[in-house]
């Protein structure tokens, strides 16, 4: 990819324990283009949340980045000293987390925190602060913005409230959005509102979104690319309706078949066997191979490289490896 | 609103009546007033007749509703002891209770917020573990023994300060207060600390678990999303809502240092309600006996109702007068 | 793997291996429990025995011979020539007595309250838990001193001293019975509504077994978190009430009684009186406390 926004490059994160020192992500590599949508998706427990975390530098001590490097517009993040971190934070890299409930502090007004965290990244005075803060809210969709953002967090209905922290998020105007999960707490009537607002606001500012999930039905809706993470690994990653359509992974494959559909009648739903591998468990080789239908000898002696398989697409799968598969 | 203070006071009222009913009890049943006033040599005639003047013949209610008017009229009979009003006893020592408390309560409140955002803030550093350890001491230490071994430490050996007494008290009207002059001030110290010692290491555990409970939160995650610095984390969002649940139970803890009182009264020989207490259970001066507990209750339902009415104030969650429609 | 190697091995005896404040505290209880204990057998002298105290002995400075009669004390002697280790030895074993006692006592008794509290519910229920909020609103000192005032007025004077022990554990223990009965309860509603509290109960078992057997051994985790900061309570109330005079009787003197006979003698200089007894009482209080400083982390879950 030419000029990614950010870029990620064999990315480590380690958690020590008393047993021992827990890999929760172990190699991962990937790049985001300047305003395109990547969907990263797994099942939980997969490591795409500590993903987030680690490029936005919120990982909760004893979590720490152990190896790989981050990249910001050419510029390394994973290793700046916490000020200038800090200074990134909100202004460069946004983040929206899943439960608008938990998310906003229930004894200060929407006005209170919109208009902090404007103030703290742009240089502005209190009186454009709260300006910006009802335009803001207004473009979320929030009505009578004007007269509402003087209302606390439990004013508003979930929905209302996840906009409320979308506009938390963007507030600074940050180039890339990180997503963890910013529907799986709404009802099912709200949730396309909200992913739709967050693709519309983002393509207008030309932000690029990491959009963390575990439901492929909103990466099928919303994503340019998708990457699928496993055990910590990446699987696979492409544009969406190749990974969709055509999945490599046998992983992905799995995924997809799971998934319950209405145009064609099914009489039970394609499971995986078994279930993901936990952190101190994971087996040598490809982490999916215990499960793996396709499994060969390789699988079980040496963990697959990411391997590319057409423009843009990405396998970890020794399936796809010309010199030799099968050996 | 209204509706809510209005049955808070007559909850409030409700417990009063209660109190009264076991003050009542205690002061008719627990020993012989008779045999106490007129001593062994009494004829029986003189006994019946003075049972008769002061009606302990008459039907329990009756007996109860004349105690209880004459309690709302400040009369709570002589005490046995002194052969004084036992209302003009307590009136005349509440002063010098109630400055105690008021000065330790500070010094708690104050010292506690302190150290307990302190040790919250900086978890590690060998300062928080020193502060931690002598909180540990001052929970273990009974009030007692710390009033003596201050004593010990300021008036035998280095001759500070007093070591018993209020020293001189300046009389304002109905009140006598030791703020205004030096060997009064002086005197105030080593009991307040006594007596606040304990209170002050409970509320600096509290705001520290407290803290470190809000620090673990959602919204301060997303706050540092945001990029805010880390004097608008901890003393803006933290620190606001620590003090939330800590101010009531502060409030709360104000009753119980009235009753305390009763120790550090008694090692520093200060003329307060607490030391006529002791008295009175040592002698069995029942009339005092009940008096006090009408008053503890009494101090006790008013600041619980202060209280309740404190953290209205404070948590917007609790006021649902806006009627805005949810949507 | 038999009981003993599997709780040997469990994270609780990791946590206590790995805990040197525990393994501090826990030997200093201890020392001061087995000492207490044997009191009899370790002390030089009886200090309860008016026949055996020799006035002339009084305040001898530790260590150091008597004037008069030339004995030496270890930590010295106070006004009435009471041997003060000895005191300490037979004061501590009150004090403990005294403080089990009442735990004992409000355990058993919340504990009770607690399990009929959460298993009938409805009246009962609320009545119990208005009681023990109005309760818990009080300090438990207040209560103490209330109830000991009580006794004393229905207790006539000649038998005061002999039941004086009894009426301290009794108050100690009826002010501190509350938070057993609500750790209890509350595990007790939760279980209820548990299937196979449900299953139990259609076979037809007896739900004093059901409780007993299912409900009691999920809370005793809980319960004995509170029971060692409780007794560390008690003990601290029984000295208090004892240095108020309220409490043990002043011819069996009891740590916190040492304390007050030593306040009256810190301005004539004779210190030894206050320091050893004030001492003694520190270590066992803050011993038991740590303890249960650490026995409430190492079972909290979150912390794990």
């Amino acid at each position: 990819m030419a000029d990614p926004l950010l870029s990620v490059r064999d990315l480590v994160v380690e958690f020590p324990t008393r047993r021992g020192i827990l890999k929760a992500i172990d190699q991962i590599s990937f790049d985001i283009a300047p305003g395109e949508v990547l969907g990263v998706v797994g099942e939980s427990g997969a490591g795409k949340s500590l993903t987030g975390a680690a490029i936005i530098g919120l990982l909760e001590p004893p979590g720490r980045i152990a190896g790989g490097e981050i990249w910001l517009r050419g510029q390394r993040i994973d290793n700046l000293p916490r000020e200038a971190m800090r200074r990134m934070r909100g202004k460069r890299i946004g983040m929206v987390f899943q439960d608008p409930l938990t998310s906003l502090n229930p004894l200060y007004t929407v006005s209170r925190q919109l208009s902090e965290t404007i103030v703290t990244h742009l240089d502005v005075s209190q009186a454009e602060a709260r300006k910006r803060a009802i335009a803001l809210l207004d473009r979320v969709g929030i009505p009578a913005a004007a007269r509402r953002i003087d209302d606390y967090p439990h004013h508003f209905s979930g929905g209302m409230r996840q906009r409320v922290v979308i506009a938390l998020a963007l507030a600074a105007e940050p180039e890339l959005v990180i997503a963890d999960e910013p529907t799986t707490a709404l009802d099912v009537s709200v949730q396309a509102q909200i992913i739709e607002l967050i693709k519309e606001i983002c393509a207008e500012r030309g932000s690029s979104v990491m959009l963390i999930t575990h439901d492929m039905g909103v990466i099928a809706e919303t994503a340019d690319r998708v990457a699928v993470l496993y055990a910590g690994r990446l699987a696979e990653i492409g544009p969406v309706r190749e990974v969709i359509t055509r999945a490599q992974h046998p992983y992905t494959k799995g995924l997809m078949g799971s998934i319950p559909t209405l145009a064609h009648d099914e009489d039970r739903l394609v499971q995986i066997p078994g279930s993901m591998p936990r952190l101190n468990a994971i087996p040598p080789g490809c982490a999916f191979n215990p499960r793996c239908p396709e499994v060969f000898d390789r699988c079980v002696r040496e963990r697959p490289e990411l391997l590319d398989t057409s423009p843009g697409r990405q396998v970890a799968c020794w399936l796809y490896d010309e010199q030799g598969a099968g050996s | 609103m209204i509706a809510y203070i209005l049955r808070r006071v007559f909850q409030s009222i409700i417990v009063m009546l209660v109190v009264g009913l076991v003050s009542f009890s205690l002061f008719r049943y627990v020993g012989d007033p008779v045999a106490t006033m007129m001593g062994q040599e009494a004829s029986i005639a003189d006994r019946a007749e003075l049972r008769e003047r002061l009606g302990l013949n008459d039907p329990f209610f009756v007996q109860f509703f004349n105690y209880a008017s004459r309690a709302l009229q400040g009369d709570f009979g002589i005490s046995y002891r002194l052969q004084q009003p036992v209302m003009g006893l307590i009136m005349s020592r509440l002063p010098a209770t109630l400055e105690l408390a008021f000065v330790s309560g500070l010094f708690a409140f104050v010292a506690g917020v302190t150290f307990g955002v302190y040790t919250a803030l900086n978890r590690q550093g060998w300062i928080s573990n020193f502060i931690m350890t002598v909180s540990l001491i001052g929970v273990s230490l009974p009030t007692f023994l710390i009033g003596v071994l201050l004593i010990w430490l300021f008036a035998v050996e280095l001759q500070m300060l007093p070591s018993f007494g209020r020293g001189q008290t300046v009389r304002l009207g109905y009140w006598t207060t030791g703020f205004l002059t030096e060997s009064g001030r002086a005197s105030l110290v080593l009991p307040a600390i006594t007596l606040g010692l304990y209170q002050m290491t409970l509320i600096m555990r509290l705001v520290r678990a407290e803290m470190l409970e809000v620090l673990r939160t959602d919204y301060v995650k997303f706050a540092r999303a945001r990029g805010l610095s880390n004097r608008a984390i901890h003393f803006g969002h933290a620190l606001r809502n620590t003090l939330v649940p800590v101010v009531t139970i502060t409030g709360l803890q104000l009753g119980s240092i009235i009753a305390f009182a009763i120790i550090t009264e008694t090692v520093f020989q200060w003329p307060g309600v607490g030391a006529l207490f002791i008295n009175s259970v040592q002698f069995v001066d029942v009339p005092v006996m009940a008096a006090y507990l009408m008053l503890i209750a009494l101090i006790f339902v008013i600041i619980n109702l202060v209280v309740d009415l404190l953290y209205y104030a404070i948590d917007p969650r609790l006021r649902v007068e806006r009627a805005h429609a949810q949507h | 793997m038999n009981r003993f190697a599997r709780f040997a091995d469990s994270d609780i005896a990791w946590s206590f291996r790995h805990s040197p404040v525990a393994i501090v505290s826990a030997t200093v209880a201890l020392i001061i429990i087995l000492s207490a204990v044997f009191a009899p057998l370790i002390a030089p002298h009886d200090p309860f025995n008016p026949a055996t105290l020799n006035l002339m002995d009084g305040f001898t400075p530790p260590m150091e011979p008597n004037a008069i009669s030339g004995n030496v004390y270890w930590l010295g002697t106070d006004n009435q020539g009471r041997d003060i280790f000895s005191a300490i030895l037979y004061g501590a074993r009150i004090s403990l007595f005294v403080g089990f006692s009442a735990v004992l006592f409000a355990m058993v008794l919340g504990i009770l309250l607690g399990l009929t509290a959460g298993w009938r519910g409805g009246m009962v229920d609320a009545v119990l838990m208005r009681i023990a909020d109005i309760q818990l609103s009080f300090p438990s000192i207040l209560i103490a001193l209330l109830i000991f005032g009580i006794a004393r007025g229905i207790i006539p004077p000649s038998m005061r001293e002999d039941v004086a022990i009894w009426v301290l554990i009794i108050s100690i223990g009826l002010s501190d019975w509350v938070q057993f009965a609500r750790v209890v309860r509350g595990a007790t509603l939760v279980e209820k509504n548990k299937e196979y509290v449900q299953a139990a109960r259609i076979i037809g078992v007896h739900p004093v077994r059901v409780v007993l057997g299912h409900i009691l051994p999920n809370v005793m985790g809980p319960v004995l978190v509170i029971a060692t900061i409780s007794l560390a309570l008690a003990i601290i109330a029984e000295a208090t009430l004892s240095f108020l005079g309220v409490g043990v009787p002043p011819t069996q003197p009891s740590l916190g009684t040492l304390i007050r006979i030593g306040q009256g003698f810190l301005f004539s200089g004779e210190w030894w009186i206050l320091l050893f007894p004030s001492i003694a009482l520190l270590a066992l209080a803050l011993s038991v406390n740590l303890l249960g400083d650490w026995l409430r982390d190492a079972l909290n879950p979150k912390l794990r």
